[in-house]
């Protein structure tokens, strides 16, 4: 579904990073582990065409989609959710999920309202003036309405309550058996281990381990390095 | 009504409706500036210019059916688009690789545009005064106010200003292009990110800023005479309506143009002599009570 070979990306001049290589197959919920600053925003921005790369490819179902605009992207099948939610606070929860681009009839208002039916109980109310947990919900619907098959989640549990956090964690596993594939980056590698299949573990802006959960599980070694467990 | 007139003399009632119908030209100017400031973070000085085009096409339209009291209307009905397809090729050949320069250069760029937009309308239509006639069946006065003759040309006007806010109300808040246009003016990038091309965007909310420059233009010509440099004296008009209603906010133009208009048009009944200088402080004292203008602004 997924292949990002070998990116190097920058700000400006400064290096974020080296050499970072994930794969990402139908149907399945991968990893993005690491600490705050570890490079793991800039991986989903430059997947995402916000950042593009300097060095390095991009596959999305077989096509080389390295450079091509986010737009594009977006109507490709790929949704960016973002760690700083960013909704259109300025627009009410209804027309935020209204504006976007419609790619197919996949996913609609009522599909995304039966999700999150905390969202339809306020769908005139302006976003600004929503939660952080309903921004949240709400930057997950907007992608949604876009019926991506790969959907980039960029720290979702992010300063959320607990219980809100297992309410979202259920929520994205709905999303799984609906056949999306997901990247999620976490630092909170509680909540993701139990989401993921797979994991990459980032630091510094290079892939420091790739595996499956069970693998990662066992490894003290990375998680007390660079995971702070 | 002579209970009335003895709070508020026929005068000053009279002066109310000449300072609204300023108003109208006003703010039809304004709420494009506004629009392009708000969504695409230009700061248009060519605004001015499109407006004085306005005018000018205008003339050349109302010549081309004859100059006679009917020709007004086809002018007033073709100019808006001719002024849209020159900003349209203007933002798709300029403007549309430069949004992310930095704000003084974008200044300066379009400064230059009015320039060249300045010596352009010099080259086509002279330097000699024009003048566009009013529409048959606005012409003459009207006796209102103890019989004070209002000229009928700007009671149409009064009822042009709201029809044309009202639009602009339900394009900004009902439509597609409005909704989305409100989230690019905040978040650009992340408007992209749902699939929306922001360029086409822009390009669609330039073109409608400066329709509406020209519209004001049209709207204008009967009532003055068409010359070079109207599109100086109106472009800091604007800018200063703009910024005392709040950036980018279109109901904050309409209050701006609302506050210019009226101290415009009872400053020279008041203070003849100094009339011309009471807009100007009616700007800072709003500066000076809210320097970041009356309405939110969305920078």
């Amino acid at each position: 579904m997924l292949s990002v070979n070998g990116i190097d990306t920058y700000y400006g001049l400064s290096h974020i990073l080296f050499d970072v290589s994930i794969r990402v197959e139908k149907g399945e919920i991968v990893g993005l582990l690491g600490r705050n600053g570890a490079g793991k925003s800039t991986t989903m921005r430059s997947i995402m065409g916000l950042t593009p790369p300097k060095k390095g490819e991009i596959i999305f179902k077989g096509e080389v989609i390295t450079g091509k605009k986010p737009y594009i992207l977006f109507r490709k099948g790929i949704g960016y959710v973002p760690d700083d939610r960013r909704v259109f606070a300025d627009l009410t929860v209804d027309d935020n999920l209204e504006i976007v681009y419609r790619r197919e009839e996949t996913w609609n208002k009522e599909r995304v309202y039966s999700l999150f039916p905390a969202l339809y109980e306020i769908k005139n109310r302006k976003a600004g003036f929503l939660s952080g947990g309903e921004q949240q919900m709400l930057t997950i619907a907007r992608a949604l309405m876009g019926s991506p098959e790969l959907l980039l989640l960029d720290e979702p549990t992010e300063g959320l309550a607990p219980l809100i956090v297992k309410d979202l964690e259920e929520q994205i596993l709905k999303l799984k058996e609906a056949g999306i594939s997901i990247l999620l980056s976490e630092q909170n590698i509680k909540s993701a281990m139990k989401l993921v299949s797979r994991a990459y573990v980032i630091d510094n802006g290079r892939i420091k381990f790739e595996g499956t959960r069970a693998e990662l599980d066992e490894n003290e070694e990375i998680k007390r390095r660079y995971l702070m467990v | 009504m002579d209970i009335v007139y003895s709070v508020l003399p026929p005068q000053f009632l009279s002066q109310v409706l000449v300072g609204l119908s300023r108003t109208t030209i006003l703010f039809i100017v304004a709420s494009g500036l506004s629009l392009i400031l708000g969504v695409l973070r230009i700061p248009n000085v060519a605004h001015g210019s499109l407006y004085m085009i306005g005018a000018f096409v205008s003339y050349s339209i109302a010549k081309l059916f004859g100059g006679g009291p009917s020709s007004y209307w086809w002018a007033l009905l073709i100019t808006p688009f001719v002024i849209a397809l020159i900003s349209f090729v203007v933002e798709r050949g300029v403007f549309q690789f430069l949004y992310e320069r930095e704000h003084l250069m974008l200044l300066l760029l379009t400064f230059a545009f009015s320039l060249v937009f300045g010596d352009l309308v010099k080259l086509i239509w002279g330097v000699e005064y024009k003048s566009v006639p009013v529409p048959g069946a606005f012409q003459g006065f009207v006796p209102l106010f103890g019989g004070i003759p209002f000229p009928l040309y700007n009671l149409f006007l009064l009822c042009v200003g709201p029809v044309v806010a009202l639009i602009l109300w339900f394009i900004v808040n009902k439509t597609k292009i409005g909704k989305i246009s409100r989230a690019a003016a905040v978040d650009r990038e992340m408007v992209g990110a749902v699939g929306i091309n922001v360029s086409w965007v822009f390009a669609t909310v330039f073109v409608i800023g400066c329709l509406l420059a020209g519209l004001g233009g049209v709207l204008v010509a009967p009532t003055v005479s068409v010359t070079l440099g109207m599109d100086h004296t109106l472009i800091i008009e604007a800018f200063l309506i703009v910024i005392i209603g709040g950036l980018g906010n279109i109901w904050g133009a309409l209050l701006g143009a609302l506050i210019f208009g009226l101290s415009q048009s009872l400053g020279i009944l008041l203070w003849p002599k100094f009339g011309i200088v009471i807009p100007y402080l009616a700007v800072v004292v709003v500066l000076l009570i809210k320097p970041t203008g009356l309405l939110k602004s969305t920078w």
